[in-house]
C-alpha cells in the first residue's frame, strides 16, 4: 500500500496540517497500524520535494508537525494515475483495494470505473490460471484454483462494495 | 486474434421495458471462434444486450448487423430461422423440454430444421458422446442432474453446428465443480468448431475462460480490451 | 376454546383462498366462477318442475274445462267461448266473454269485463298487435284494446293472450259453456312410461356433465397450489395437515362458487321474463327451486369440492422440497375401471322390453344405470388416453413429437380435461337415439295432404249444419289468398233409429265439394253416389242400398232434432272412393246438396276444408282471419303431413337447449385448464422460441396435444353413447337404429367446442411466447 498516495489522496479534499493527516488516516485506513509521526514527516517531505504538495502556512511554535500542507496540480494527477492503475492481482489485496475505492469515493471519482479496470486486470491473469488448469495435472488445477477463487473473491468484494457505493458515501463524508 | 472482421457487431442499441431502459446506446461486436464475456451488475442490460444479438428481441433503436445482414430489418420468420440455423443457445435452466427424452431435446434443433428424425438423433447423440452424456440418452430432464442436464443444453445448442453461441448464465444453477466442466465444455467444442461464443455471466471464475470481456453498466458497454 | 388442528387447518386453508395475494385470488376466482356456473345451472334444473307447476296452477285458475256450469242464466253465469287462434307460429289465447249477471266469475288478470267489441289483452298481445308485424293479426283481432291483462292471468311473460267481450255468444248456439266460476281439476293425462324415460334421461344426461365440470373446476390452479403446500411441509406442516389445507382451500372456493352461482342464478331469473325460448317464456317468480333441493345443492357442491380435492392429492407426495407425483404411478388397470359401466348395463338389462307393455321403469334404476354407464367414461378414458397414447410413434412432425410426449408424461390431466364433454356427449347421442327410435311412434304419418287443404275449419256441433256450412264456406272463399274453401256436412244413415245396430255415413256437399272425397266421373246437383273402396266399409255395404228407405240425421235419437226419412235413389252410382284432404278415405253415401235430406237440424257436424294460394304472401293468416270472422267458435286445424306429440317436442328441444349449454360451459372450463398449463409452461415456451422454434410448430402441437385426447374421448363416448341408446331402445322394445346423423352431430358439436377452445387459446399462447418469458426468472 502507497501511504504517499493515500495522504495525497487524503489533501484533495483540503489543506491539512500534519497531525491532522495522521488522524484522517488512523481514522479510515489504520484500524490496526496507525501511522508514526515519523512517516508521515518522511513522506511529507519527499511528497514536498516532489512538488506533488506545497506547504501551505505554518503555525507558530514550528516543527514538521505544525506545517499545513496543500496538494499540487502533479499531485492531483499523480493520485489519479495511481486509482487508475489497477493492482497486481494477487491474494491479500484487500487493503490496497479498500484504501483505493474510499479515496476515490472521498475525492469523487467513480469506484466503479475502480472496479472495471481492476476486474479486467484480474481477469487477465484469471485467464491465465484457467488456461494452465486446463493443460495442467491434479496439482496445478488445485493451485490455481486456489489462486483463482481468492481473485475471485477480491472481485467479488470489490463488486459490493461498488454497490454499495451510496452508503459508503455517506459514512465516508460524515 | 482472428484478423477477420467481426461476425456479429451491434452499435447504438436502445431498448426500453416500460420505463426501463434496459440499452442506452450499447455497442459490441465479436469475431469469428471468440469468446466475450458480457459481465456488470445485475439488471444493467447484459441479457438484454444478449436477446437483442440473438434477434429473440428487437431493440427500439440501433443496428445489428451479422455477416452483413441487418437483423433489425429482418421478419420474425427470419429471425427464427437465423436463430435455429446459426445461433445455439444455453440458458440457466428451464429450456429443455420436460416431456422429451434427453436425446430428443438434442435432436430438436436439427428436427426443427426439418432433418429426419433418425437422423437428427444419431447427430445429437454423436454430440451428446462428446459432452459425456450420451449416457442418459433416453432419459428424461426429470432425471438427471443438474449439472448433467446443463451438458445436455450444451449438446443441443451445438448440435446444428452454429457460428454464435449465446449462453446467458450457463452456470448459474450449477456448482462449481459442474460449472467448471460445463464451461469446459462449452469453450472446448465452440474453439474445435470455431464459433463464437457471447457468454452472459456475473461470476468471474466463469468470465476467465473468456478471450476478453464487456461490462455492460446502465445500458452502456465499456470493452475492456480498448479500454486500457 | 380454542379450535382443534384440523379446524385450524381448514382455517388456513380458508385464508388461503380468500388471502393469497394475486395469485390466490385468481384461483380462487377461477374455481369460484366455474363452480358457480354449475351451480347456477344445477338451480335452474332443480327450479324448471316448480316453475312447470306454476304455469299449470295458472293455467288451471282461468280454465272453463271442468268449471262449475249453469243450465240457465243467473247472476254469476258467464258465457265463455274458446277462440284461440294461431299468428304465425304462435298461439294465441283467446276467449270471448259475456257476463249474464253482476256476481259473474271474472278470469284471474282481469279488473272488469270488456264490453262488448272491446278486448283485454296480454303485454305481449298488446305489443305484437301495435307492432308492424301484427298489422294482420289486428285485422283479426279488432276489437278495441281498452285493458292489459295482469300477470296472473298469464301462464308466462310472452304469452299472447286476450278475452273479448263479445254480446253474439247468446246467438252462437246453445253450446257455449256457461260457467260460475274457474277450474281444471281434470287429471293430467299421466306421462307415459316411455316420455317419463326420456324426462328423467334428459336430466341425467345434462347433470352429470355439469358434476364432472364442477369437478374439473375445483382443481383449477392445482399444480401452483401444491407448490404452496410444499413451502408450507418445509416450515414444519404433516402430510395430513397439509392435505387439509388443501381441503379448506377447495371448500373455500366452492363455498365462493356457491353465492356466485346463487347469485347467477338470480341474475338469469331475472332475465328469464324477457328470454322466450322455444315460445316458452317463465315469470321470474315462477323459477323457485324447491327448498330442500337447493339445500342439498349448497351441501353437496362444497363436500364434492371436498372429496374431489381429497381424490386428486392421492397420488400426489408433497415433500418439503416440492411435489413428487408418486414416481411412477402404477399403470393404470382396466379391470376395476370396467365395473361402473357394466354395474350400469346390469341394472339397465333387466328393465329391456318393458316399454312394449306400457309397463313402468324403476326410476332410481333407469338414473343408476346410466349415470353407473357414463361413469364409466371418465373411468375408462384416463386408461384409454394413456393405452393409446403410450402406443403412438413419436415420428413425424416436431409439433406432433411434442404433443405425444406431453401426453405420454401426463395422459391423466389430458383425459380430465375432456371427461366432461365426453360424457355428455355420450348422454346425448343415447337420447337422441332414443328420441330418433321413438319418434315413430310419437309422430303420426296423418296422411293429410296440404297441398289440398291447409286448413281445415271444423263447425262446432250444434249449429244448423248444412246452410250454415254453406255460408261459412262462402265467406271464408273470398278472404285474400284462399283458392277454394270447400264445405262438406256428414251425418248418419241407418236402416231404424234409436238404437241401430250399424250405421253408415252420409256426406253431403256441392259436386266440387264431393270431389274431395271422390272420383266422380260426372256429377250435377241432385245426384247420389255410394263410395267403393272407403277405409270402413262394414257398415255401408250393409245399409248403403239404392232404392232403400233410411233414416238420416240423429239416428241415435237427439233432444233437439229427430231422425228424418230418407230414400237412397235408386239410381244412385257405385264411384271409387279418394282419400279427403285429411287423409281419410271415406265410406258410405255422397249426396249433392239437391239430395240431400232436409231438415237434418244440428245433428251433423260440418268441415269447411280451405284451401290456400301459396303465392300469396301470409295466405294463412287471411284465412285464420275470415274464419274467426266467420264464426269465432270455429277452430282451424292445420292439416300437415306429420304431427309430433307435442310434449315429445318439448323435450328434445329442452334437451338440445341444454346440451349446448352444457358444452359451453365445459368448453370454458376447457379454456381455463388450458391457459393455466400454458402459463406454468412460459419459460419453457420463451426458451423454445429463443431457439428458433416456429410459433405456429408450436401452436399445431398445442392443437395436437388437444386433438388426441378429444378424439379418443369422442370416440369412447360415441361408444357408450351408441351402446346406451341401443339398451334404451331395447328397454322401450323400439327397433333398434343407430342413428348416425345424431351421433355425428353430437361429435361434431362436442369436437366444435374443443376447436373453439383451441382456437381461443391460441392468442395468449402467442402472447406466452414473447420473449419477455426469459427474463422474468
Amino acid at each position: 500500500m502507497s501511504i504517499g498516495h493515500t495522504l495525497l489522496g487524503l489533501l484533495e479534499s483540503g489543506p491539512r496540517h500534519g497531525y491532522d493527516l495522521k488522524r484522517a488516516f488512523d481514522e479510515k485506513f489504520g484500524h490496526d497500524r496507525p501511522l508514526h509521526y515519523g512517516q508521515v514527516y518522511s513522506t511529507m517531505s519527499r511528497l514536498l520535494k516532489n512538488g506533488l504538495v506545497e506547504v501551505d502556512g505554518i503555525e507558530a511554535g514550528g516543527g514538521p508537525e505544525r506545517k499545513r500542507y496543500a496538494i499540487t496540480e502533479a499531485g492531483v494527477t499523480d493520485v489519479a494515475r495511481w486509482l487508475a492503475t489497477p493492482e497486481k492481482p494477487e491474494p491479500y489485496l484487500q487493503s490496497t483495494l479498500f484504501t483505493k475505492v474510499v479515496l476515490a469515493l472521498l475525492t469523487g471519482r467513480s469506484a466503479a470505473e475502480l472496479l472495471d479496470t481492476q476486474r479486467s486486470e484480474h481477469l487477465r491473469m484469471m485467464r491465465v490460471l484457467t488456461e494452465r488448469k486446463r493443460h495442467g495435472d491434479l496439482a496445478d488445477q488445485l493451485i490455481c484454483d486456489h489462486a483463482l477463487f481468492h481473485l475471485e473473491a477480491d472481485l467479488r468484494w470489490l463488486e459490493l462494495a461498488a454497490a454499495r457505493l451510496d452508503t459508503l458515501a455517506r459514512e465516508v463524508t460524515a | 486474434m482472428n484478423p477477420a472482421g467481426p461476425l456479429l457487431a451491434a452499435r447504438g442499441l436502445h431498448k426500453t421495458y416500460g420505463h426501463t431502459k434496459a440499452l442506452d446506446g450499447a455497442e459490441f461486436s465479436i469475431r469469428p471462434g471468440e469468446v466475450v464475456a458480457v459481465m456488470g451488475p445485475s439488471g444493467s442490460g447484459k441479457s438484454t444486450l444478449l436477446h437483442c444479438l440473438a434477434g429473440i428481441v428487437t431493440p427500439d433503436a440501433g443496428s445489428i448487423d451479422y455477416q452483413g445482414r441487418e437483423l433489425s430489418a429482418m421478419n420474425d420468420a427470419e429471425r427464427s430461422a437465423l436463430r435455429r440455423g446459426e445461433f445455439g443457445f444455453i440458458f440457466q435452466f428451464g429450456q429443455l423440454v420436460p416431456e422429451l427424452t434427453c436425446v430428443e431435446n438434442v435432436a430438436l434443433p436439427l428436427r426443427l430444421n426439418g432433418a429426419r428424425r433418425r437422423d437428427a438423433e444419431r447427430t445429437a447423440l454423436e454430440w451428446m458422446e462428446r459432452v459425456e452424456v450420451d449416457d442418459l440418452a433416453s432419459k428424461r430432464p426429470g432425471e438427471v442432474s443438474g449439472g448433467q442436464g446443463q451438458r445436455v443444453a450444451v449438446a443441443r445448442s451445438l448440435v446444428t453446428g452454429p457460428r454464435v453461441l449465446f449462453a446467458d448464465e450457463p452456470t448459474g444453477a450449477l456448482d462449481s465443480l459442474n460449472g467448471e466442466r460445463v464451461m469446459q465444455l462449452l469453450t472446448d467444442a465452440a474453439r474445435s468448431t470455431d464459433a463464437a461464443v457471447v457468454l452472459v455471466t456475473h461470476e468471474a471464475r466463469v468470465a476467465a475462460y473468456s478471450d476478453r470481456e464487456i461490462v455492460v453498466r446502465d445500458g452502456r458497454c465499456r470493452d475492456m480490451e480498448h479500454a486500457l | 376454546m380454542s379450535p382443534g388442528p384440523r379446524t385450524r387447518d381448514l382455517l388456513m386453508g380458508v385464508r388461503f383462498a380468500l388471502s393469497g395475494g394475486r395469485e390466490g385470488w385468481t384461483r380462487t376466482l377461477l374455481t369460484g366462477v366455474g363452480v358457480g356456473l354449475g351451480v347456477a345451472l344445477l338451480l335452474v334444473t332443480t327450479a324448471i318442475p316448480s316453475a312447470l307447476a306454476a304455469r299449470d296452477a295458472r293455467a288451471s285458475a282461468r280454465s272453463e274445462h271442468t268449471a262449475p256450469t249453469a243450465e240457465q242464466p243467473g247472476r254469476d253465469t258467464l258465457l265463455i267461448g274458446e277462440a284461440d287462434t294461431r299468428f304465425r307460429a304462435d298461439e294465441v289465447h283467446g276467449r270471448l266473454l259475456k257476463p249474464e249477471g253482476p256476481d259473474a266469475p271474472l278470469p284471474p288478470g282481469l279488473e272488469s269485463f270488456p264490453a262488448d267489441g272491446e278486448m283485454a289483452v296480454s303485454p305481449s298481445l298488446d305489443a305484437l298487435l301495435k307492432s308492424e308485424d301484427g298489422a294482420l293479426l289486428r285485422e283479426r283481432l279488432d276489437q278495441r284494446i281498452t285493458a292489459v291483462i295482469g300477470d296472473e292471468g298469464l301462464i308466462g311473460p310472452g304469452e299472447l293472450a286476450y278475452y273479448a267481450g263479445d254480446d253474439r255468444l247468446r246467438q252462437l248456439g246453445g253450446k257455449v259453456p256457461r260457467v260460475t266460476g274457474f277450474d281444471n281439476s281434470a287429471e293430467p293425462e299421466p306421462l307415459d312410461p316411455v316420455l317419463t324415460l326420456l324426462i328423467l334421461l334428459v336430466f341425467v344426461a345434462l347433470l352429470m356433465p355439469v358434476a364432472v365440470f364442477i369437478a374439473t373446476a375445483v382443481r383449477f390452479g392445482g399444480e401452483r397450489r401444491d407448490r404452496r403446500l410444499a413451502a408450507l411441509r418445509l416450515v414444519g406442516a404433516d402430510a395430513r395437515s397439509v392435505r387439509r389445507i388443501a381441503a379448506g382451500e377447495a371448500m373455500a372456493g366452492s363455498v365462493f362458487g356457491l353465492v356466485l352461482g346463487a347469485g347467477f342464478f338470480l341474475a338469469v331469473r331475472q332475465s328469464a321474463a324477457g328470454v322466450n325460448l322455444f315460445r316458452l317464456s317463465v315469470f321470474p317468480g315462477d323459477l323457485d327451486p324447491a327448498p330442500w333441493l337447493a339445500v342439498l345443492v349448497a351441501l353437496a357442491v362444497p363436500a364434492a369440492a371436498v372429496a374431489v380435492t381429497l381424490f386428486a392429492l392421492r397420488g400426489v407426495v408433497i415433500e418439503p422440497l416440492g411435489v413428487v407425483r408418486t414416481a411412477r404411478p402404477a399403470r393404470r388397470r382396466v379391470v376395476w375401471r370396467l365395473l361402473p359401466p357394466l354395474a350400469g348395463v346390469a341394472l339397465l338389462y333387466p328393465m329391456i322390453g318393458q316399454g312394449d307393455e306400457g309397463g313402468e321403469f324403476s326410476q332410481w334404476q333407469v338414473i343408476g344405470g346410466v349415470v353407473l354407464l357414463l361413469i364409466g367414461i371418465t373411468a375408462l378414458l384416463p386408461w384409454l388416453v394413456e393405452a393409446v397414447v403410450s402406443r403412438l410413434g413419436t415420428g413425424g412432425s416436431v409439433a406432433w413429437q411434442l404433443a405425444v410426449r406431453r401426453l405420454q408424461m401426463s395422459s391423466g390431466a389430458a383425459a380430465r380435461l375432456v371427461n366432461g364433454i365426453a360424457v355428455a356427449v355420450a348422454g346425448a347421442i343415447a337420447l337422441q337415439m332414443l328420441f330418433a327410435g321413438v319418434e315413430g311412434s310419437y309422430t303420426r304419418n296423418t296422411g293429410a295432404d296440404p297441398t289440398r287443404a291447409a286448413i281445415m275449419a271444423m263447425i262446432p256441433s250444434g249449429s244448423d249444419a248444412a246452410g250454415r256450412t254453406e255460408a261459412v264456406a262462402r265467406q271464408i272463399d273470398q278472404a285474400e289468398g284462399v283458392t277454394r274453401a270447400t264445405a262438406l256436412t256428414g251425418t248418419e244413415l241407418a236402416t231404424t233409429t234409436g238404437d241401430p245396430q250399424r250405421t253408415a255415413m252420409l256426406t253431403i256437399g256441392s259436386c266440387a265439394a264431393l270431389r274431395e272425397v271422390a272420383v266422380l266421373p260426372s256429377c250435377k246437383d241432385g245426384d247420389t253416389f255410394v263410395l267403393d273402396g272407403g277405409d270402413d266399409p262394414a257398415g255401408a255395404e250393409e245399409i248403403a242400398k239404392p232404392g232403400r228407405k233410411l233414416y238420416a240425421g240423429a239416428v241415435y235419437g237427439d233432444d233437439t232434432a229427430e231422425a228424418v226419412r230418407w230414400m237412397l235413389p235408386a239410381d244412385t252410382r257405385r264411384v271409387a272412393a279418394r282419400p279427403d284432404p285429411n287423409g281419410e278415405k271415406r265410406s258410405g253415401v255422397l249426396a249433392t246438396n239437391g239430395a240431400a235430406p232436409r231438415n237434418l237440424g244440428s245433428s251433423g257436424h260440418a268441415s269447411v276444408y280451405i284451401q290456400l294460394d301459396p303465392s300469396v304472401p301470409d295466405a294463412v293468416e287471411h284465412a285464420r282471419t275470415a274464419v274467426l270472422k266467420a264464426d269465432p267458435a270455429i277452430t282451424p286445424f292445420h292439416l300437415q303431413d306429420t304431427e309430433q306429440s307435442g310434449r315429445f317436442v318439448s323435450i328434445r328441444t329442452g334437451l338440445l337447449l341444454g346440451a349446448s349449454c352444457v358444452l359451453l360451459l365445459i368448453g370454458a372450463s376447457l379454456l381455463v385448464s388450458q391457459l393455466e398449463q400454458l402459463r406454468e409452461r412460459k419459460k419453457l415456451l420463451s426458451a423454445l422460441v429463443a431457439f428458433g422454434t416456429r410459433r405456429s410448430t408450436l401452436s399445431v402441437s398445442v392443437l395436437w396435444q388437444t386433438a388426441v385426447p378429444i378424439a379418443l374421448g369422442l370416440g369412447l363416448a360415441m361408444a357408450v353413447g351408441v351402446g346406451l341408446g341401443v339398451v334404451l331402445l331395447k328397454m322401450v322394445a323400439a327397433p333398434v337404429a343407430v342413428d348416425w346423423t345424431a351421433v355425428a352431430s353430437m361429435t361434431g358439436v362436442g369436437a366444435g367446442v374443443v376447436l373453439l377452445v383451441a382456437v381461443l387459446s391460441l392468442p395468449p399462447l402467442l402472447r406466452l411466447m414473447r420473449p419477455e418469458g426469459l427474463r422474468t426468472e
